[in-house]
Order: C-alpha cells, then sequence, then structure tokens
C-alpha cells in the first residue's frame, strides 16, 4: 500500500492562512459557545450544562433585559431595511444615468460618513443634537418648524429612532455602491430593447433594471442583517456601556459587553457574556440561512 | 420641444435630489471641521459662521495636543492597520492560489472553510480571543489586534482573490515550470505581480473597518501606550466632554486625515467596489 505523495507546496501556501483563521477565529468561536455552558465559582471553573441559558431565559431580571435587547436590535434592523437600503438604491438609481454630469463628485461625496469612524459619526451628531449647542433647533427654524425640536437622543421614545437614523445616514453608501454596481452590469442591449418598446425613465427602472438586481438587494439585505446584530460602537460612544435612557437603546452587542466586563456594581461575568455570545450567533445563522435557503435560491439569477 | 423641456425638467430634479443628499451626508462633517477652529464664544454664538480673524484660535487643537497622546496613537493606529493589510494579503493570496492553482483533495470543503468567516463575524467569539490573548500574553499588545484583524480580514480576501486567480492564464504558469522554475517562485515571481489591482480591492475593503474599529481596541488592547486613534478619540472626548474646543479639535484630528486618505483613494476605491468583486 502506498500512500500518495503529499505536496508541500500546498501545504505551505495553505497553512499560515488555515493557522491564523483557524486559531483566531474559528477556535474561539467554538471556545465561546462551549464557555456558555461553564461557571465560575470560587475561581474554578465548572460545568453546568444549560443553566446559563436558563438563567438568561428564565430569571425575569436577565430574560428582559434579553428581549429588550432583541427587540430594539430588530427595530434597529427593520429602519436600515425601510430607510437605509430604499435611499441608497434610489441614489444608485439616479447615478447611473448614463449622461450625468458631476456622477463621480457626488458618488465620491455621499460616500464619506461611510469612512468615518463611530466615534467621530456618534459625537458629531451629539453635539448636532444637543439642546446645549443649538444647531439643530436654529436649523428646525429656518423652516418653521422649531417647535418640533426635542432632546431626542435623551428621550426613551425617540433615541433608538434617532440611533437608528444616524447609523442609516452612515451607511447609506454601501448599498448604494453595490446597487450602483449592478446597475452598471446591466447591459445596453436589454435596456435599449426596452426603448424599443417604449419602456424608458422610471418605469424601465421599475421593470427592467429592479428585477434585474434582485440578487443584489438579496446579498445588501443579509449584511444589513449580520452588521445590525453585531452592532455596538455607535451605541455605546453615543450612550455609554448602560444603552441610556433606561436601556431603551439596549442591543445585543452592548448587552453582551455589559454582561462580560461588568458596569457599576455589576461584575463581569464572562460564562453569561459567552451565552449571551451564543444567542447573538443563533440569531445570526437564522438571517443567513433565511437568506441562503429561502430567499436566495428563489430569486432568479440572469446571465448576461 | 415638450419633449425637450421635459427631459431639461428631469435632468434638474434629478441633480437637485442628489445635491440635497449631499448637503445632508457632508454637512455634519462640515459643521464639526468649521467649529474647530474657532473660540468658545463663537462656537456659541454663531456656530454656523465660518472662522474668521476674530473667532479664529488654535486652542481646541493645542489642548488635544498637550493633553492626549494623539501622535502615539495615530502611530498605533497605522502600524496596526499596514501590518494587518500585509498579512491579509500575503496569506490570503498564497491561500487563494493553493486553493484556484491545484486540484487536492479537501480543496472545495477547505473552500467553504474559509468561507465561513465571510458572514460570520468575529465579535461573536470575543470572550474566547480575550482568554486566548491573556494565556499568550498578548493583552495589550499590537500584535493581539494585528492578529484579530488578520484572522477577520482573510475569510474574504481568499474569496474575492481565488476568484482573480482563476483568470491568470495557465499558459503562463506551465511555461514557467517548463523553464524549471518552482511553485513557489511561479506563485512570488510571475501570479503576484498580477494581483495588484485584485489586492488594492482587499486592502481598501479592509483599511477602514481595521482603521475605525472600537470593538478589539477597547477589550485587547486598552493600555495607554498601544491605545489605537480610534479608542484613544473616544476617551479623550469622554473625558472633556464639557471643553467643546478640545472635543471639536478632536473630532477634527481624527476626520482630517481619513478624509485626506479617501481624497487619494477614493477612485481606488470605488473602482474596487464597482468591478464586481462583490457581486
Amino acid at each position: 500500500m502506498q500512500f500518495p505523495r503529499i505536496k508541500w507546496h500546498i501545504v505551505v501556501f495553505l497553512a499560515p492562512a488555515v493557522l491564523v483563521y483557524s486559531a483566531i477565529m474559528i477556535f474561539p468561536l467554538f471556545n465561546t459557545l462551549r464557555l456558555a455552558l461553564y461557571t465560575e465559582v470560587d475561581q474554578t471553573r465548572l460545568f453546568v450544562g444549560l443553566e446559563n441559558f436558563r438563567t438568561l431565559f428564565g430569571d425575569p431580571l436577565w430574560s428582559d433585559a434579553f428581549w429588550n435587547a432583541l427587540w430594539n436590535n430588530m427595530v434597529f434592523f427593520v429602519v436600515h431595511m425601510l430607510v437605509q437600503n430604499p435611499v441608497g438604491i434610489l441614489l444608485a438609481a439616479l447615478l447611473s444615468h448614463p449622461k450625468l454630469r458631476m456622477a463621480a463628485f457626488y458618488r465620491t461625496a455621499i460616500f464619506i460618513p461611510t469612512i468615518l469612524s463611530f466615534v467621530i459619526v456618534g459625537f458629531a451628531w451629539k453635539l448636532i443634537l444637543s439642546p446645549l449647542w443649538g444647531i439643530a433647533p436654529d436649523l428646525l427654524d429656518v423652516v418653521g418648524l422649531k417647535s418640533l425640536f426635542q432632546p431626542w437622543l435623551g428621550r426613551e421614545g425617540t433615541a433608538l429612532l434617532t440611533l437608528s437614523l444616524i447609523s442609516v445616514w452612515q451607511f447609506v453608501g454601501i448599498p448604494m455602491m453595490l446597487t450602483y454596481a449592478a446597475l452598471l452590469s446591466i447591459p445596453d442591449e436589454i435596456l435599449e430593447a426596452g426603448e424599443c418598446d417604449g419602456i424608458t425613465g422610471f418605469s424601465a427602472f421599475w421593470k427592467i433594471k429592479l428585477p434585474l438586481i434582485l440578487p443584489s438587494i438579496g446579498i445588501i439585505s443579509v449584511l444589513t442583517f449580520v452588521a445590525n446584530f453585531n452592532a455596538f460602537d455607535l451605541i455605546y460612544t453615543t450612550q455609554g456601556a448602560l444603552a441610556g435612557p433606561d436601556f431603551s437603546t439596549d442591543i445585543l452587542g452592548t448587552m453582551m459587553y455589559r454582561t462580560f466586563f461588568g458596569f457599576q456594581l455589576q461584575l463581569g461575568d464572562p460564562h453569561m457574556g459567552s451565552a449571551i455570545a451564543s444567542g447573538m450567533f443563533a440569531v445570526i445563522l437564522i438571517g443567513v440561512c433565511v437568506y441562503l435557503f429561502g430567499i436566495q435560491t428563489r430569486l432568479r439569477r440572469y446571465q448576461f | 420641444m415638450n419633449s425637450a423641456r421635459t427631459a431639461l425638467s428631469r435632468k434638474i430634479a434629478v441633480h437637485a435630489v442628489l445635491i440635497t443628499y449631499v448637503v445632508i451626508a457632508l454637512f455634519p462633517v462640515f459643521v464639526i471641521l468649521i467649529n474647530s477652529f474657532k473660540t468658545r464664544r463663537a462656537i456659541f454664538r454663531e456656530p454656523l459662521a465660518l472662522p474668521n480673524a476674530d473667532s479664529f484660535t488654535w486652542e481646541g487643537y493645542q489642548t488635544v495636543l498637550n493633553q492626549g497622546d494623539f501622535l502615539q496613537y495615530f502611530q498605533n493606529s497605522f502600524v496596526v492597520t499596514v501590518v494587518s493589510l500585509f498579512f491579509i494579503l500575503l496569506f490570503g493570496a498564497m491561500a487563494a492560489f493553493a486553493l484556484a492553482e491545484y486540484r487536492f483533495k479537501g480543496n472545495t470543503v477547505m473552500g467553504l472553510y474559509l468561507a465561513l468567516g465571510i458572514m460570520i463575524p468575529i465579535r461573536i467569539g470575543t470572550v474566547a480571543i480575550l482568554d486566548l490573548m491573556v494565556q499568550t500574553g498578548l493583552v495589550n499588545t499590537l500584535m493581539a489586534l494585528i492578529l484579530v484583524y488578520t484572522a477577520q480580514g482573510l475569510p474574504l480576501a481568499v474569496f474575492i482573490l481565488s476568484e482573480f486567480m482563476q483568470q491568470v492564464s495557465d499558459d503562463l504558469k506551465n511555461a514557467g515550470r517548463i523553464d524549471g522554475l518552482n511553485e513557489y517562485t511561479i506563485f512570488f515571481k510571475l501570479v503576484l505581480p498580477l494581483m495588484r489591482p485584485a489586492m488594492a480591492t482587499v486592502a481598501v475593503f479592509n483599511m477602514i473597518p481595521i482603521w475605525n474599529d472600537l470593538w478589539f481596541p477597547l477589550i485587547l488592547a486598552p493600555a495607554e501606550s498601544v491605545k489605537t486613534l480610534t479608542l484613544g478619540s473616544q476617551v479623550f472626548i469622554g473625558q472633556y466632554v464639557t471643553n467643546w474646543n478640545a472635543v471639536l479639535a478632536a473630532l477634527g484630528l481624527a476626520i482630517i486625515p481619513v478624509i485626506i486618505l479617501y481624497t487619494l483613494f477614493s477612485r481606488q476605491l470605488i473602482r474596487g467596489i464597482t468591478s464586481g468583486a462583490v457581486k
């Protein structure tokens, strides 16, 4: 019996990437899921099975916080789907017009917020919306709506929506660019054929282009989903780890951070943190599976 | 006649919508930048006015540069970003070459394994990553961040680069083999130079999230000497909330280098995104 000769160059080419990726990404991912089954008593690690999850979903103190964070996260995601992606697609549709002047300038300018860090975006909007500074009320005054001004970030009822819209403002460039790329790849012949049949302008977009870019919109949606359920930075920057006022802007990322590291009087608990991380993992996995098996397979792809 | 007029009005409408959105996108950045050069009085009295001879001051920037170690933060961010990108590109290209070039057992499985990380965020594993870094003594080192960002960037890099590797002509590589070049020379001397545009795309994609990340610096490297610019400005602004000059100047310091880099690379970035790499 002869073993096939190992081709060492293949091993050498693959090894660095596979090692770093397995050691820093895959192994910790599964180790986190494993740590969720332990707890710490007197500085020794104790296997407790699903006890942490029973606490997380059974103890009202924990489960209320978890469902609150999950619900807020859903709202955060829905706002992105309803505002960010349609606005991005609209801007891309306008930009993709072949004879548009200054298209490069518009593209570059609209993408600027996307390259800024959450820290900049968060603090900049916090200052602009601050009642102390008064830029927002002054601007509303110009259009005669000054009475509408409220400290939006400080009110329980409006803080989450305001933060979602700030995040939308920051990331609109991504759906715009991806849709723009998809629109550019539609061959002119198809649009010309439509023109011969009298389909132009808005109806050309609605009836010809939009169906053709549906697969891209699917990818944009799943990217939005993963990014939103993984969000943390913007809320942490503007509202702190407590995601105030009164946890009204708490999402899974901030809840995991708080649980893991502790805050004020509560001590950090890596094992409960892992349990919440496992919950996030499940949510993201469900979302990605819904996309892969429920949506992607039903979308018809056209080869040009 | 009539259709010419509707065409014109449609053109105006398109520009009006786009200009409105450009204003929405740029206004907050603009307000922060102009006010960072103004005196405290002017900031509050006329927030929308440009700085003039009367209201202009460097005060905020002086406070920031004296109090915070922004030069150090900037250097840390720079090292982390550049070294991570180097490893992502080198390791990613090597793995992509192996997957695209050779037919071996487990090729597809390996490709799928590496692609897993495109959809699953690395943050989920944070608890165990911190554990690992504590055990290996890498907490509060730039190396910890570099390793994490390399692992995070590899899946997409391998995916994009192997698509491009498949387009490299076999004749070229086989000619090299006939000339007696070994596989390493073929990769480094023949294939890698052809990958430059694709690698630039991968680099630009990874650069922004690495530079802007707050989560991992906060958890893995919060010590003063290894703070990145993003974490450094976050902590600094948190401490100086009431000093508006300092806060605005700190934001300005964080914005200006990014905008400069962006204007230099925006062509590359936009070409990269629209080239179909992520179709």
